[in-house]
């Protein structure tokens, strides 16, 4: 069992996500950044899908109720168990009573916290993703307990690898979208000839970007839309729908993120500076 | 029967959406429901589909896609699409609606606006059956056409921050059912004592698109009867069959 001591900003249980009720209005959900996700559970000799903590912005105090092994990726959060600092992909033993801690945000914004044989709450409709209402929470609060199997001992592979991580730089490769012909080439020259800036409206569900472009007045019917498509609004807003996003949307889908973008996105946080190239 | 001009577009590295012709008919959701048949039989794993109005989401998730082969797929599973025998019944949901002003607050300012007597405008909401076109926006959210004109009315200028659960509501051509608790600009006219998404069951959604909606009447006590009947699990939404 994790015990939650402090919750910090927001923490929630994801996995890769929820798959096979998108025709009924459920976002897939899951990790923000599963390249991050990926890796961790990889080091940890994991099913690629075991869940994760999601850790955003500030990081929890957590104590850990049976020994295990551990393994951070994603954003630098200053972390440290028992007050020694730790490395992300590095795989760490740790034991009953163990305290893990994190400190001062210095690199990306989303951290991932992955435990051997992954974190074991309920599964619904096949994942165990927070999402209301498909969960009865979309967080963990102070004094939550995470159930996880304990391992006494485990020899892993790789103990640890040093690698850039991939969402050290700014730009965003696109597909075009379906609606990406609408776009005039004023559009198109505010689109990827200038950089953008992730605006404080930036979640689980969609990250806004603060510059407008030259707005627009087509309107279409309502249909599928994807993590990473992104839309754009009669005034000019560029909004890129994330892992929570709605299904359906009814404004036009000028451009796609690749999933590698998606995942270089999710660790920005708001202030950042993007641009957006086409593949 | 005809065939619709298919247009192909590339979403992505693992979808592809697929449109018909840009219009809200149910001669065109119908086609596109046939072709789902038809590509669910030919049973690929790792796709799924979701439909609203004229278009279909198709993902693949096990892997990227070849966009002109997959287009080459989907192009021969249209045009062989009547071959498959469909096994798909549509259904007639009756929903029951309470119209008392403590769950419809805009009730009299909607009638009002329509030059309609309260009576007239339920009389009307509850005598037509609206298509389901599609279900997005939230889990359990139906896209439902087939509204009177004249029940056309723009949304609240100001949206509420909260609209409860189960509320219905008019915006423009549409009429709906927030299946949760939500932040929404539209005219609240009522309240739908029945879940439309339920995580625990075996079907979460029990409507799907294709479906006709027809709403009923109901009284407060009848409102409150049939929310303890969902509690305990025994209360069941009417539906008869339609012929497809």
């Amino acid at each position: 069992m994790l015990k939650v001591l402090k919750s910090g900003f927001f923490i929630s249980i994801q996995d890769l996500g929820r798959f096979g009720y998108r025709d009924i209005g459920v976002p897939i959900s899951g990790a923000m950044d599963s390249d991050s996700v990926k890796k961790a559970n990889l080091l940890l000799e994991n099913d690629p899908n075991d869940a994760v903590l999601e850790i955003t912005m500030t990081g929890p105090t957590l104590e850990f109720h049976d020994p295990t092994y551990i393994c951070l990726t994603g954003a630098h959060l200053s972390a440290t168990l028992n007050n020694h600092p730790l490395e992300n992909y590095e795989v760490v033993k740790v034991e009953k009573g163990d305290i893990l801690s994190y400190g001062r945000l210095t690199d990306g914004f989303r951290s991932y916290l992955a435990i051997k044989g992954g974190f074991l709450t309920e599964k619904i409709m096949g994942s165990r993703s927070q999402f209301i209402p498909v969960t009865a929470t979309k967080r963990l609060k102070d004094g939550d307990e995470v159930p996880y199997k304990a391992f006494d001992s485990y020899n892993p592979m790789i103990s640890e690898v040093k690698i850039e991580e991939h969402y050290h730089h700014d730009e965003l490769m696109v597909h075009k979208g379906p609606e990406f012909d609408l776009l005039t080439d004023a559009q198109l020259n505010q689109i990827f000839d200038s950089s953008f800036s992730v605006s404080k409206e930036n979640n689980r569900m969609a990250y806004q970007m603060a510059e407008l472009i030259e707005g627009h007045s087509h309107s279409m019917l309502t249909s599928g839309t994807l993590p990473g498509s992104v839309q754009l609004t009669p005034a000019g807003r560029l909004i890129v729908l994330m892992k929570d996003g709605q299904t359906t949307g009814g404004y036009p889908r000028v451009l796609q993120l690749s999933e590698a973008s998606i995942c270089t996105l999710a660790q920005k946080k708001s202030g950042d500076k993007l641009t957006f190239k086409l593949l | 029967m005809k065939s619709y001009p298919i247009s192909i577009k590339p979403f992505g590295e693992r979808a592809v959406l697929m449109e018909w012709p840009n219009e809200v008919k149910e001669t065109i959701l119908e086609d596109i429901l046939i072709f789902m048949d038809a590509f669910k039989a030919l049973k690929i794993k790792g796709w799924e589909m979701s439909v609203a109005y004229n278009s279909v989401t198709m993902v693949y998730n096990q892997d990227h896609l070849d966009f002109e082969e997959t287009k080459t797929l989907l192009l021969e599973c249209y045009s062989n699409r009547f071959n498959t025998e469909s096994k798909r019944v549509r259904h007639l949901w009756t929903l029951p609606v309470c119209y008392d002003p403590e769950f419809g607050m805009d009730i009299a300012s909607v009638a009002d606006s329509l030059h309609l007597s309260v009576e007239e405008l339920i009389a009307q909401h509850t005598s037509h059956q609206y298509v389901v076109y599609g279900i997005g926006f939230l889990p359990g959210f139906m896209y439902l056409g087939g509204l009177p004109q004249s029940l056309e009315i723009p949304r609240r200028a100001e949206p509420r921050l909260q609209v409860a659960k189960g509320s219905v509501g008019l915006a423009g051509k549409q009429t709906g059912i927030y299946p949760q608790d939500s932040p929404g600009g539209w005219n609240i006219i009522g309240n739908c004592p029945v879940s439309l998404f339920n995580p625990s069951a075996k079907q979460p959604c029990f409507v799907k698109v294709g479906d006709k909606i027809q709403f009923e009447k109901i009284s407060k006590a009848e409102y409150k009867l049939h929310i303890i009947e969902a509690e305990v699990g025994i209360y069941q939404p009417e539906k008869t069959v339609l012929n497809a």
